[in-house]
């Protein structure tokens, strides 16, 4: 894979962060001691890729290495290597739908068949009406709720055929489901709610066991 | 210092040491490919671990520091099944192509799969295949053979001071490469192809041309600019196929330019294998070595001996220049000069040479530079500034063109009159001057050519002896030479005589008519317009502009073809040896001289290069003295006349065609082009 092929072919000329990137650009080099403002380079990246479209163009990377006074081999490199950065234009809803072994054994290939027969996409592509990019990533973190599909910052869990469905019908409407499990359940509660704990009266619960055993202490 | 055993073999260590280095000291050597001397440590291959008492797994020696009292092993059964499984997972990927592969013969992972691979591939999946980049005109890529090392990535952003190599994408599909896909805009840049231990980056001028153990290799020295870069030559034949760096801590450390490894194709073009004569017609035309001595001999017998001058180019060895001084004597010319670009320089050795030495560079703590580029002018001795400014951010400061330098310089103007001003301590580098403990001054030849290079010459003395430049244990007043023959015809006084001419005063008297012959010793660097009226004797090894204008050529020797003293801008001596043998007729130069002088009938003796050795080294004692630079007596030399208003520049501005044998070069030709590709490009990108 040279580097043409992971870069746009058609690139903007020019890349200038909008007025609001730019001061908080400013917000961000200032947390970095001086002279190590290329530490800046990852939120920077991000910036360029949500004011543009959700991908970076090079003229924005050729931008943040004069900004960051780097080489602009350093950003390239740095905007290669993770796989959240996108050099290419992907779709409006971004998919990443996570395969790793906790994901898989819960069912991620469910989850993927349903992304391939709707839009007849692989890693990698974009949908033939251009608003669904689809990515296969590794571990996204949340194993407790697996399977994981991410849509775009949103994290949508504990997906199977059916729900993953109902989630790309609500994404075509344009109206997406609420961010979350999709069988509702809160954080990663059992399924049928919480079970830990469940005796214990809340509120003044906890004061009062830590006086018990004060007590029992003495 | 820690005390470390390795092998039952205890050995102390310097402080910052690592296990690689304690290991090496205990005399056992541990394979690596990340790992190199100059280059900050990677750690990534995996390849040098041994076995460290009380650690749970190897280590990687390279990166471990060395600590007292550690136990290393590195013959234990484990250490070598590691290895080994490192080496089996570098194979995987790694195309088995070595039969067609340049590397072949020479290549660390071939060497080291030797001792380490297995005998077959455990690996029946397809392997990975890379695309190959675009690295320029020097570097040819086989990326698919890349272990991904980073060694290149290291020097060009370390060393080279270009950071344009990197790594891009990550695990299986990461890949060296240039910012999409550019020339590497470094005067170093080949030096990549010696530290790539596989086939990834090869010579692409050398590419399948011959096999390292065809060739035949000579130690000797560069003579394309005057740092006197350590060479080893390798020939095959008659042919020059390649040039390397040959280790020297005191000049190149292991580097070497661009144009010292690859002009070398110049020297299979435009040659002059024969004697010409230029004919009724205006053309030249080949004669015998006879016809050629005994027109020659005639001239110059004919000749009033104050109408002859001679002159010396750049690429010329002491012993050629030291005859044709000789033969002057003999002819009763005072009339001669090695200085072919008019440089003010000349008398007290302090005044021209280099004299902090090349390694002193290391220990100085301010650098104002004056008319010179020393990226393009030496561009090895540039990478020590850089690494001096690296490590200590020594201030550096520029009176002459806004360059980059590869390390941050302050620009101060391009007036001469800025000399005055620092010297008046009017200038805001004067305060940084006075601080530092060891300032350094480098002067380049774009200073010094000025008609008002002498005062420029004066300026920077004062300077330095107010500043501190020069004190007792530091002499940080350093003059840096473009010549490579330079140094030695100054030092053995190959400069006009009583009421003698220099190059300037012989075109003049050339124009009026007041000069008979010249002889042109390997100069080609002169205006030969100014010398129409004269005839011209043009003795060299390539049809450049000397024998585009000569009316007689005697074919020599280049460098490769001749054992030869020269020496470099510090005023080392140095010994080059023959590689191979001049083309046709061509002779080597001091034998020319000779048989010149006894057909004239006015022999200047030495009969062998030995003879003129020790001619030489009775005249200049330290001539015999190789590699020793003996600190020089300061003395006051310059001028103090007003300095003119004319902007300060550097002296070269295309570093690929400086000399006779660079011009003919293919190679560097198309590096040049490439260069002016680029820096159309990026004008049009702006």
């Amino acid at each position: 894979m040279s580097i043409d092929d992971r870069i746009a072919a058609d690139q903007p000329k020019t890349f200038k962060f909008t007025a609001k990137n730019e001061k908080e650009i400013k917000r961000i080099i200032a947390k970095y001691p001086k002279g190590r403002q290329a530490s800046a380079v990852m939120p920077l990246l991000d910036l360029a890729q949500r004011q543009h479209d959700n991908w970076i163009p090079m003229a924005a990377i050729e931008a943040i290495a004069h900004r960051l006074e780097m080489a602009e081999i350093r950003v390239l490199e740095v905007a290669t290597f993770y796989t959240m950065f996108n050099l290419k234009p992907v779709g409006k809803y971004f998919l990443q739908a996570c395969t790793t072994t906790p994901c898989w054994l819960r069912g991620s290939d469910e989850m993927m068949r349903c992304i391939k027969d709707r839009y007849n996409i692989a890693s990698g592509q974009t949908s033939a009406c251009g608003r669904f990019s689809l990515l296969e990533v590794e571990c996204l973190g949340a194993c407790v709720n697996a399977p994981i599909l991410q849509v775009n910052d949103d994290f949508y869990e504990d997906l199977d055929y059916e729900t993953t469905g109902a989630l790309l019908d609500s994404l075509e409407a344009d109206k997406p489901l609420p961010a979350g499990s999709v069988i509702g359940r809160s954080g990663s509660e059992a399924r049928g709610g919480g079970t830990t704990l469940a005796a214990v009266k809340t509120g003044k619960a906890s004061k009062s066991t830590a006086k018990k055993r004060g007590s029992a202490h003495a | 210092m820690p005390k470390l055993t390795v092998n039952d073999i205890e050995v102390d260590v310097e402080d910052g040491s690592t296990v690689l280095h304690a290991c090496e000291a205990a005399g056992i050597e541990i394979p690596r490919f990340c790992y190199h001397d100059r280059l900050s440590i990677a750690g990534n291959c995996r390849m040098c671990l041994v076995d460290m008492e009380r650690a749970p797994k190897p280590i990687a020696s390279c990166a471990m520091p060395a600590g007292d009292g550690m136990v290393i092993r590195t013959d234990t059964d484990r250490v070598k099944k590691a290895r080994e499984g490192v080496m089996e997972f570098l194979l995987i990927n790694h195309p088995l192509d070595c039969p067609i592969c340049d590397q072949g013969g020479e290549c660390d992972l071939q060497d080291q799969a030797m001792g380490y691979g297995l005998d077959g591939s455990r690996f029946s999946e397809n392997k990975r295949a890379v695309d190959n980049k675009h690295m320029g005109p020097l570097i040819s890529t086989v990326m698919t053979r890349c272990i991904h090392c980073t060694r290149c990535v290291r020097f060009a952003t370390e060393v080279a001071g270009v950071p344009e190599l990197g790594a891009i994408g990550r695990g299986e599909t990461m890949e060296i490469t240039t910012y999409l896909e550019k020339t590497l805009t470094s005067e170093l840049s080949a030096n990549v192809i010696d530290l790539c231990p596989v086939g990834a980056l090869t010579s692409r001028p050398y590419a399948f041309t011959a096999r390292p153990w065809e060739l035949n290799k000579t130690e000797s020295i560069d003579v394309m600019d005057a740092v006197g870069s350590n060479i080893r030559v390798d020939a095959r034949g008659a042919q020059v196929m390649r040039v390397l760096p040959r280790l020297n801590e005191d000049v190149n450390e292991e580097w070497i330019s661009d144009k010292t490894r690859y002009a070398i194709d110049g020297l299979r073009r435009q040659r002059l294998d024969r004697p010409y004569a230029r004919g009724r017609d205006g053309k030249l035309h080949s004669i015998s070595w006879e016809e050629a001595l005994k027109t020659v001999a005639g001239k110059l017998r004919k000749a009033k001996a104050s109408r002859v001058a001679a002159i010396a180019g750049d690429q010329c060895d002491a012993e050629s220049m030291f005859a044709l001084k000789s033969l002057m004597a003999r002819l009763g010319s005072p009339h001669l000069d090695c200085r072919q670009d008019g440089a003010k320089i000349g008398g007290a050795r302090s005044g021209y040479l280099f004299n902090s030495t090349i390694a002193g560079i290391d220990d100085a703590d301010a650098l104002l530079i004056i008319g010179s580029n020393p990226r393009v002018e030496a561009a090895v001795l540039n990478a020590r500034i850089r690494r001096n400014w690296l490590a200590t951010q020594m201030p550096v400061a520029i009176i002459g063109d806004n360059v980059d330098l590869t390390y941050a310089a302050q620009w101060l103007g391009v007036e001469a009159a800025l000399l005055d001003d620092v010297l008046s301590g009017n200038n805001k580098f004067a305060a940084k001057l006075k601080k530092a403990k060891r300032p350094m001054i480098i002067i380049g030849m774009g200073a010094l050519t000025r008609r008002d290079g002498a005062s420029v010459l004066g300026r920077a003395r004062q300077i330095a002896e107010a500043y501190g430049v020069v004190t007792d244990k530091w002499n940080g007043f350093n003059i840096l030479h473009n010549a490579a023959a330079r140094v030695a015809g100054l030092d053995m006084g190959l400069v006009p005589g009583r009421d003698g001419m220099d190059v300037a005063g012989m075109a003049a008297a050339a124009k009026a008519g007041r000069l008979d012959v010249l002889w042109a010793l390997g100069a080609d660097e002169i205006d030969y317009s100014d010398f129409a009226s004269s005839f011209v004797i043009y003795q060299g090894h390539h049809g450049d502009a000397g024998a585009h204008h000569a009316d007689i050529v005697l074919p020599g020797a280049a460098y490769t073809e001749k054992d030869g003293i020269y020496l470099n801008t510090e005023g080392r001596v140095q010994y080059a040896n023959r590689a191979a043998f001049p083309p046709g007729e061509a002779r080597e130069d001091w034998a020319i001289i000779r048989a010149v002088s006894g057909a004239i009938g006015k022999s200047i003796g030495m009969d062998s290069l030995a003879e003129v050795r020790d001619a030489l080294c009775e005249a200049v004692p330290h001539f015999a003295m190789p590699d020793q630079i003996d600190a020089v007596k300061w003395a006051k030399f310059g001028g103090r006349a007003k300095l003119s208003s004319k902007p300060v520049t550097s002296a070269i501005e295309n570093f690929y065609m400086t000399c006779a044998i660079s011009r003919a070069s293919e190679t560097m030709a198309e590096c040049r082009r490439a260069q002016q590709a680029d820096a159309k490009g990026a004008v049009a990108a702006e």
